[in-house]
């Protein structure tokens, strides 16, 4: 059985070598060469679930140690993978929902004449993402979690030729490496205070050493998922990360990737647990990133990035949960995977409808497909019902928990982040039921040419502004695109009360993460009730403002706020003005400083020796009588030296 | 005689032997006023030779006379070939040895 | 007696380096096809040389000794260690590429003259330049590695100023001033360290008695050589400045971009991956050998500079519009990794520098070998001038990607273990240099990732349109040095059991003991 864990990350990454090396006789076949082996790798999950399944809470765990990757003296660095449940809920949700979503592409991708590429970028990410689940040791675990960040730059980045993309996919990359350093310096501490980065020992050693390295480690490694999970103050890259193909923001930037933070800061409990401090700060981080990612969630536009804003506040709640410690771990993977299904269904369906409409993304140019995109609609629907929280649906179990467990914290922070993350279930219900309204009722509004938009909107104008319009044909995609979503709806409507009713996810993670019962300050059902009401309120807000009258296709030009939100709170300009005109001035002037100081020393101590020599050159005049007087000159001197030396 | 005294007539010679190479400018002057100047040294090898009282000097000498021959030779036949180039003997008329 | 591999390693290349110049004019492509057999044979005997080194067997092996010059005491010695190896590998892996990337690099413009023999002359210098670097590798006489080490900046000369890029904003005649300019500045830096090292040598060999670095070693051990701590350190100071140079060391670092830019592109990889590497060995055989009372006490200022060296050159290559000059700050913000893992004094550093240098080798060969065979399609260096490559030219694009991200030490290449265990290293010991030093890290990525987007992505600039994909002969050289780059990123064991035994050595040279993780000095 050990030895299936590498074929599991071996499949994809063939697929990835062959598709990428294999050029262009390939395109033919290259999506379905994509989409088997990632089967495989869910296939082969599927295997080792079922063996683990078979064994008891305590002898689940697989280890594989593969070969020694870097032996140096006092360092050790293996490839060696560990599976646990943990790992294997992550190995069902990545392959899983890789394979559909690789079925999905072949699709949405068809009309592209490089797809095969596509398919090869996708592999790669599904293998650096198993690699960063399954390694067993903290530098390995860097392989794969800048391996995804890789495979995330090459597919934001996929359609190269627009400089929007190119652009998206450079920060990402930037942004995550400013979190990856936080991941390094955790490592180097780690090696520092333990002598070894492994799992094992290190979690087995945690509380051995003084709080204030093991602070210091969990701050870093809180780095690291802010860079990746897209939390404040690392999370500009996300919503310009939607320029990427929609397949790949339901994967990447919906489902998996982004879900890594969570998955770190889980997996390095033992660490966060005995740094209450660290902990805090991580909670802080999550409710802050919560309420932040749904006010920006709130006024875009683009169907994509209020999605995206949704991600990042939804992640938020999986932090906040992990931030809680033992009583919020077990409760942070069980909404990130539920979330994994109606959100990667949502992208999906986000998908289908652009599919279907040009490839507008403008919400304002939407409205009333609900009849041309039945499947869709439906779909989405459910994903929509489901993230807000709907009793019964997956959301619903998965974040009721979280809230009830932030309550649970206690005292005033328990009451702070009960609150934020009550007041983020709101805004949820308010920004999707208003994603959905804008998208599937009211009306036809991408019958009329648009109207061109203020400067005021960051949306581009669409390509039919100039000439005559020819409105969209919404029609229903193909069944390669709408059978992943049927699934993921699924998903979306069963997985919570499958996990949730029993406790079934928690008897199945507590052997690796632990739990604690927390006990809120209020009845659990007092929460719940609360968690409905402010549901209610938030649909019926959005009702309100969406439903009931006509929305406006341009954008109106909205409150501070508001505006503030759709430039993403004003984060980007602060990035702009501080890092990259700071930066831009400082190499400008460090150039200048290198030409002409650093330089310039040096070629003044060449221009004066050159001066000096020019002078002596003029000794050199030729003339023979001159050279014979240097020549008695020097033996007067030589005889008088000598005669001086005698006499001395 | 006193050799001490030859010294001093082979120390006035070269004097006036370098006096000439530095003020003269014509090369055949130059020329010579360098012969001048080693037979002041043989003069004064000789001497020395005397005052010793052995053979080192004479035989020292006895080179100097050889090469001076030698230097004669090439000498000269390069002063004939300047002036015919040149038309002219005078070591100033250029800086032959700047580049 | 047996073979002496070390010195057939060397003389093969130079033998072939006369070989070449001596071919006739109008065998032009003979000239090629022989240095190419030539270096390629070199680069068997080095892989002999690999495969005769016993890791774990006497600290310098192959050795070969015999009596040069008597009333000096200057033997020619040769011997490797685990470091020599590694670096006698890289140059002859290196050399073989260099030469296939500079095929068209020296054919003759006009064919007027009989007797100009261009080509003859570059393929015949690189030859001469690898002998003279292996035999820096291999010599353990002092004073013979002096003179490989300044013997090697005439042909480089000549390479640098004879042979420089023809791809100059201001066109051909600015280019060539640029070119001399580039080629005596080179040479003056150089000549200069080498002057001050010359002093350093004869005052070790008043000092010490001998040449011979064993020699020496032997008499510091049984104590029969005392240095007095002042003497030390101005020696080490003299051989310290030659190495900076060469590294090259911030402030002494102008030189590079200088050289590289206007150097062909195999050429400026001949520089940095090969000819710089003989600096930073340097340091570790000489500085670290010969004076480790001294190297210690310099070290807080020398790791000051190497990390000035890596935020600096980092933010240079930041500010380049010159995409050769980008790669050669990068080096140099490279080469500050390196001297921050020789003189953190933890095996770790050390370990991660030697391997830095055999990795920084081939991503920069990588790197600057595409980047050439991309400028020499558009005919210039400016990346302002380039866009949209990626969808003419996928293939260059997708090279220089991952040239791009060896440089950016992307995990899974073979920077990546290097550069972390160098800062891992370094962190172990000084906390604050490796926390400073991880800026670094974000720098590499902008100014890869700006220069990936302003010449690959975006739409395509017209003057790139017909630009044509790799071709056979490139491909050739791209694909084997990327292959390498995967193979010892994913497994570098190979590369560590020969340095590691090095490695010890020289700990136990300067008498250093890596510092003990907190918990089980607790224990």
């Amino acid at each position: 059985m050990e030895n299936l864990i590498a074929l599991l990350i071996a499949a994809p990454l063939l697929g990835a070598a062959v598709l990428l090396c294999g050029g262009r006789r390939l395109d033919a076949v290259g999506h379905w060469i994509g989409t088997v082996l990632a089967a495989a790798s869910f296939a082969v999950g599927v295997v080792l679930f079922t063996d683990m399944l078979g064994r008891s809470a305590e002898e689940r765990t697989l280890t594989r140690h593969l070969y020694s990757w870097i032996p140096v003296e006092g360092f050790r660095a293996d490839v060696a993978f560990h599976l646990d449940q943990l790992s294997m809920t992550f190995v069902l949700l990545i392959s899983g929902v890789g394979t559909l979503i690789h079925v999905y592409s072949i699709g949405y991708m068809e009309h592209d004449e490089r797809r095969r590429r596509f398919f090869g970028y996708l592999n790669l990410f599904l293998a650096a993402m198993l690699l960063l689940v399954l390694a067993d040791n903290y530098l390995l675990l860097y392989v794969g979690w800048e391996g995804v960040g890789l495979a995330s730059y090459l597919l934001i980045g996929f359609w190269q030729h627009k400089p929007s993309a190119a652009t998206a996919a450079k920060k990402a990359f930037l942004v995550n490496r400013v979190g990856d350093v936080g991941l390094s310096i955790a490592i180097m501490l780690m090696f520092t205070t333990f002598g070894t980065f492994a799992f094992g020992p290190v979690l087995a050693a945690a509380g051995d050493t003084g709080e204030g390295k093991l602070t210091a480690i969990a701050l870093m490694l809180l780095l690291a998922a802010c860079g990746k999970s897209a939390q404040v103050p690392l999370q500009s890259w996300l919503g310009d990360a939607m320029e990427g193909p929609t397949p790949v923001s339901a994967l990447i930037h919906a489902a998996t990737m982004v879900t890594a933070g969570v998955y770190l800061i889980v997996r390095s409990g033992a660490i966060f647990n005995a740094a209450p401090d660290a902990q805090l700060v991580v909670t802080v981080v999550g409710a802050v990133t919560l309420l932040f990612g749904a006010v920006v969630g709130c006024a875009k536009d683009d169907i994509k990035k209020a999605l995206a804003g949704s991600t990042m506040s939804q992640i938020g709640y999986m932090v906040l949960a992990a931030g809680l410690g033992p009583i919020g771990y077990v409760f942070a993977i069980m909404h990130l995977v539920t979330h994994g299904f109606f959100k990667a269904g949502l992208f999906l369906g986000a998908g289908s409808v652009m599919h279907g409409m040009n490839d507008e993304v403008d919400m304002r140019r939407y409205g009333g497909l609900r009849k041309y995109m039945p499947v869709t609609f439906v779909t989405f629907g459910l994903g929509y019902l489901a993230i807000i929280g709907f009793p019964g649906l997956s959301g619903f179990f998965s974040k009721d928990k979280i809230i009830e467990a932030a309550f649970a914290k206690g005292g005033a922070e328990g009451w702070i982040l009960g609150g934020a993350a009550l007041l983020g279930a709101a805004i949820t219900a308010y920004y999707m039921t208003r994603v959905m309204l804008m998208t599937f009722f009211g009306e036809e509004r991408w019958r009329d040419a648009p109207t061109p938009s203020p400067a005021e909107s960051d949306v581009e104008p669409a390509a039919e502004t100039r000439g005559e319009y020819t409105p969209p044909h919404p029609h229903e995609s193909p069944s390669s695109m709408t059978i992943p979503m049927i699934v993921l709806a699924f998903g979306s409507v069963f997985a919570g009360a499958f996990f949730g009713i029993g406790d079934r996810f928690l008897h199945w993670l507590e052997p690796v993460t632990g739990h604690a019962h927390g006990h809120p300050p209020v009845s659990a059902l007092t929460v719940t009730l609360s968690t409905v009401v402010v549901l209610i309120v938030g649909v019926a807000i959005a009702w309100a403002q969406y439903g009931r009258r006509p929305v406006p296709a341009v954008a109106p030009r909205g409150s501070l706020l508001t505006r503030a939100a759709r430039r993403d709170l004003l984060q980007d300009d602060f990035n702009h003005v501080v890092l990259v005109r700071g930066g831009e001035h400082l190499t400008r002037s460090l150039v200048y400083v290198d030409h002409t100081l650093v330089d310039g020393v040096v070629n003044g101590t060449a221009a004066s020796v050159g001066g000096l020599s020019g002078r002596l050159r003029k000794l050199q005049n030729g003339y023979a009588r001159s050279y014979a007087v240097s020549m008695f000159g020097g033996a007067a001197v030589l005889v008088a030296a000598t005669l001086l030396m005698r006499a001395v | 005689m006193n050799p001490v005294n030859y010294l001093y007539l082979a120390a006035l010679l070269f004097t006036i032997g370098a006096t000439g190479v530095l003020i003269r400018r014509n090369a055949i002057v130059v020329f010579m006023c360098v012969e001048l100047m080693l037979n002041a040294c043989n003069l004064a090898l000789v001497a020395f030779s005397r005052l010793h009282g052995n053979l080192d000097g004479q035989i020292i000498a006895f080179f100097t006379m050889v090469v001076a021959a030698a230097e004669v030779v090439v000498g000269l036949a390069i002063i004939v070939s300047l002036f015919r180039t040149r038309h002219s003997a005078s070591v100033d008329d250029a800086g032959l040895m700047k580049l | 007696m047996s073979f002496p591999l070390l010195t057939a390693t060397a003389a093969l290349p130079a033998l072939g380096a006369v070989a070449t110049a001596a071919v006739p004019a109008a065998r032009r492509t003979a000239a090629k096809w022989l240095a190419l057999l030539v270096s390629l044979a070199t680069l068997v005997l080095a892989a002999l040389v690999a495969v005769r080194f016993e890791p774990g067997g006497d600290r310098y092996q192959l050795t070969e000794s015999h009596a040069w010059i008597k009333d000096f005491g200057v033997r020619y010695e040769l011997g490797v260690d685990g470091i020599g190896v590694a670096l006698i590998a890289l140059t002859a892996l290196l050399i073989p590429f260099i030469v296939l990337a500079g095929w068209h690099d020296a054919d003759p413009q006009e064919t007027g003259s009989k007797r100009w023999r261009p080509t003859q002359g570059f393929f015949a210098l690189i030859l001469a330049v690898e002998a003279m670097v292996i035999l820096s590798f291999e010599a353990t006489d002092v004073f013979l590695f002096y003179i490989f080490f300044e013997a090697m900046l005439i042909p480089m000369y000549f390479l640098i100023g004879g042979f420089g890029d023809r791809a100059h904003e201001h066109g051909e005649e600015t280019a060539s001033t640029q070119r001399s300019y580039a080629a005596v500045k080179f040479l003056l830096y150089n000549l200069a360290g080498g002057l001050i090292m010359l002093a350093a040598v004869i005052g070790l060999y008043v000092v010490a008695g001998s040449f011979s670095l064993q020699e020496i070693a032997e008499a510091r051990a049984n104590g029969s050589l005392q240095m007095a701590a002042t003497t030390e350190r101005w020696l080490f100071l003299g051989f310290f400045f030659a190495f900076a140079v060469k590294a090259p060391l911030w402030p002494l670092h102008t030189w590079l971009p200088n050289a590289m830019g206007e150097a062909t592109a195999p050429v400026a990889v001949l520089i940095t991956a090969v000819v710089d590497k003989v600096g930073t060995f340097a340091m570790l055989r000489f500085c670290l050998g010969l004076f480790p009372e001294a190297s210690k006490w310099a070290t807080p200022v020398i790791l000051v500079l190497a990390l000035v060296s890596i935020v600096y050159g980092a933010l240079l290559a930041v500010g380049q519009r010159d995409i050769k000059r980008l790669v050669a700050y990068a080096s140099i913000s490279h080469f500050g990794f390196i001297v921050m893992g020789i003189f953190a004094m933890t095996s770790q550093g050390q370990s991660g520098a030697t391997l830095y240098m055999v990795n920084h080798g081939i991503s920069t060969a990588a790197l600057m070998l595409v980047a050439g065979f991309l400028i020499s399609r558009r005919g210039s260096r400016l990346i302002a001038d380039y866009g949209g490559v990626q969808k003419v030219a996928p293939v260059l694009a997708g090279t220089f990607l991952i040239g791009g991200l060896a440089t950016l030490s992307l995990p899974g290449l073979a920077p990546f273990v290097s550069e972390f265990l160098v800062l891992v290293g370094t962190f172990a010991r000084y906390p604050v240099i490796g926390i400073i030093a991880t800026v670094g890290i974000v720098l590499a990525a902008l100014y890869t990732l700006v220069l990936y987007q302003r010449t690959m992505t975006g739409p395509v600039r017209p003057e790139v349109s017909r630009m044509p994909d790799l071709r056979a002969r490139e491909l050739a050289v791209v694909a084997p040095l990327i292959a390498l780059l995967i193979l010892l990123g994913v497994f570098p064991k190979p590369l560590t059991d020969i340095v590691n035994p090095a490695v010890e050595h020289t700990m136990s040279d300067v008498q250093q003991k890596d510092p003990q993780p907190e918990v089980e000095a607790a224990k």
